[in-house]
């Protein structure tokens, strides 16, 4: 698989990645969803630009990143892959999957591998709930996932060295 | 001439390895100098033979799944493409199939026929029929048509949808809005997935009824970002509706006016919650407000709104189409219409059902789904998502109605059906919703924000066997004071399927988990 880099930080880009979206009624969402999309994270320094373009408080702007899961505001792994928690894929082994999963990275949900490679996040519910256990890598889900598949998928992860820019 | 073979390509499939077989067909039929065209269709949603491809021919289409990519050779040996062929995966006409014929498909008619972004598909296939019988109507005659169907809404509260309009259309204002809930959190559903990925304009045609019915000139469609497929077909399929004067300004030459756009959620569940959902859209946090005010007299910037599940949007333009009384006509008691059924979690034969209400749970889960896919026996299955009851063996002769559920202590909820074996733990699951709700809570009301948090901590000693009865009853307590004293339904759910699993299954709560178990 293919993953879209994402650029380093830059204050200009960001700036006018807000200002695109500044206008639309309840711009908040859609300009972190622009800013994570282009630097993988939501970096605190896109906060005070946030903040003064919409004319809101520092601490609203924060508050608002805080509490959705999806918004991060580390840089994470090269690739994000998520484990589904959900109970269609818990009837199906998801727990014995979450387990091999950090035990195998060697890391916990939202840690992020020694090499910057992966970083593991739980998701709850990929909407593939009659072929779980489910994975997503990017943006692409994976189905019927074992420990044995989980491997494979990670082993695709380390051996992609093409990148797409 | 040449062959028509359709590859799925909704998020299943595409999971199960479609777009690997899609392009090893093309490339086989080139190589072969066979004239096939490949088209991406939507899913027909028999997720156990996904990816299951069809071969257009004059009796019909004929099938073939689970077709793997090291399939794709012995297809093309047997000549696949003459349809009616000897091949271990050749499942004959698909329209035969018993599984999809013993459903009644009104919202899902043309599910898995289409390439879900061709407009040309969709009109075809009787779309946009019933927008344009609603632009010769009065919008009173259109509230009066929705009403009648007797349609409830999808998502899970099942209020009638045509009095919701009403309200709306009753609200004097200048701008209105029309929200569509597409934050599908709920495990076990996918309903509204397969319609925004798989028939796209269906929704969007809905939305503009609505806005017809109502004068709403904006819609909103408040997507979850774990489904980046479904976000990426709707606005395919919305530009294409502008670029056909199917929204904007002037629809079909009428004057009317509706524009429409996706928002992406951020991972919390409790945007599913229509008025946490109106403050994301806002661009706040998530937080629940308080009712009233309803949604459809301060709704979205304080303007009347209607907000409407997928389902419930996607149901509409059937009901223009062919009439009320033709919707009506399927059901049992006040549960009108069909309801799509999600069959998920431990199931040999997972998928989308769309059925009548009325027939059992049991019916479902065995005479459909053909019971689990481990071959265990089957022991709970929890309805209606992460907020539904567990229910045991004694209750899956429930015949499939919200009141009847409700009777029973259960819902129906948005229709997922996840099914366990006997391999399930139920305090370990019981557990977990205290957890989930830890996770998801909004946080406003205490009994949600705090009693979850206290509610995991009590599981969690009852499974280490301390205390078992008075823990047991101080759990009990503490369920009935999240029921009675939360805002939404988050925490007054939330103890369903706790106080089922105690209820039903006590016997996990009595036995102290094996020691080194214990988180």
């Amino acid at each position: 698989m293919t993953t879209l880099k994402p650029a380093a930080w830059d204050a200009s880009v960001a700036q006018s990645i807000i200002d695109e979206l500044a206008a639309k009624p309840g711009a908040l969402l859609p300009i972190l969803h622009a800013l994570q999309d282009r630097f993988a994270y939501v970096p605190d320094a896109a906060v005070p630009l946030i903040a003064a373009t919409l004319k809101l408080s520092r601490a609203e702007v924060h508050g608002v990143i805080s509490f959705y899961h999806h918004f991060r505001t580390h840089q994470p792994g090269k690739h994000v892959v998520e484990v589904c928690r959900a109970e269609a894929c818990q009837a199906v082994g998801a727990r014995a999957l979450e387990a091999h999963a950090k035990a195998s990275l060697g890391v916990d949900y939202h840690g992020t591998t020694s090499d910057r490679n992966i970083t593991l996040e739980p998701v709850y519910c990929l909407g593939n709930c009659s072929c779980g256990p489910s994975v997503r890598i990017g943006d692409e889900i994976h189905a019927y996932v074992d420990a044995e598949r989980f491997d494979e998928l990670v082993e695709e992860l380390r051996t992609d060295v093409l990148e797409v820019q | 001439m040449s062959i028509t073979i359709y590859v799925p390509s909704d998020t299943t499939a595409k999971a199960l390895g479609a777009d690997r077989v899609a392009q090893l067909i093309a490339e086989t039929a080139a190589n072969q100098q066979i004239d096939l065209v490949v088209k991406r269709n939507g899913t027909r949603a028999l997720y156990w033979i996904e990816p299951l491809i069809e071969v257009d021919s004059e009796h019909g289409r004929y099938g073939f799944g689970p077709v793997k990519a090291k399939d794709v050779a012995s297809l093309f040996a047997a000549k696949f493409w003459e349809g009616q062929v000897d091949h271990p995966l050749a499942l004959g006409l698909v329209d035969e199939l018993d599984y999809l014929k013993k459903q009644q498909r009104l919202t899902f008619s043309r599910i898995g026929k289409a390439n879900p972004t061709d407009l040309a598909d969709y009109q075809a296939l009787e779309g946009y029929q019933g927008l344009r019988k609603a632009l010769a109507l009065e919008p009173q005659a259109i509230v009066d048509e929705v009403k009648n169907s007797g349609l409830r809404g999808r998502g899970g509260a099942a209020f009638p949808t045509g009095i919701k309009w009403q309200t709306v259309l009753n609200a004097p204002a200048e701008q209105k809005y029309i929200v569509c809930n597409a934050d599908e959190g709920d495990s076990g559903t996918f309903a509204d997935r397969l319609v925004m990925e798989c028939d796209p304009f269906m929704l969007i045609e809905g939305m503009t009824i609505a806005g017809l019915a109502v004068g709403a000139t904006q819609g909103y469609i408040y997507c979850r970002s774990e489904y980046p497929l479904a976000v990426e077909n709707l606005n395919l399929a919305i530009q294409a509706a502008y670029d056909n004067n199917l929204l904007g300004a002037d629809i079909l030459g009428s004057g009317k006016h509706f524009d429409l756009e996706v928002r992406m959620g951020a991972g919390a569940y409790i945007c599913g919650e229509e008025t946490s959902l109106l403050e994301s859209l806002e661009g706040k946090r998530g937080l629940v407000r308080a009712k009233p005010p309803l949604p459809a007299i301060v709704g979205l910037f304080g303007q009347p709104t209607i907000v409407n599940n997928v389902l419930s949007l996607a149901a509409v333009p059937f009901i223009m189409d062919k009439g009320a009384q033709a919707y009506a006509d399927c059901g049992m008691g006040r549960s009108r219409g069909t309801l799509p059924f999600q069959v998920a979690g431990n199931v040999k034969f997972g998928g989308l059902v769309e059925l009548a209400f009325g027939p059992s749970l049991r019916e479902l889960m065995f005479d459909f789904g053909g019971g689990t896919r481990s071959g265990r026996p089957l022991r709970a299955v929890q309805v209606g998502g992460p907020l539904g009851a567990y229910l045991p063996e004694s209750q899956w002769d429930l015949p499939l109605d919200y009141e009847a559920f409700a009777q029973a202590g259960a819902v129906l909820g948005h229709g997922g059906v996840v099914m366990f074996d006997d391999t399930v733990d139920m305090s370990e699951q019981a557990r977990f919703s205290m957890e989930f709700c830890v996770a998801e809570s909004c946080g406003k009301c205490t009994p949600c924000r705090i009693g979850s948090t206290r509610g995991v901590e009590v599981i969690d000693k009852i499974r280490a066997g301390q205390n078992v009865n008075a823990n047991l009853e101080l759990l009990s307590d503490l369920c009935e004071t999240m029921l009675d004293g939360s805002l939404c339904a988050m925490g007054g759910m939330t103890p369903f399927p706790v106080q089922s699993a105690v209820k039903h299954f006590p016997e996990d709560f009595q036995a102290p988990v094996k020691q080194g178990e214990e988180a």
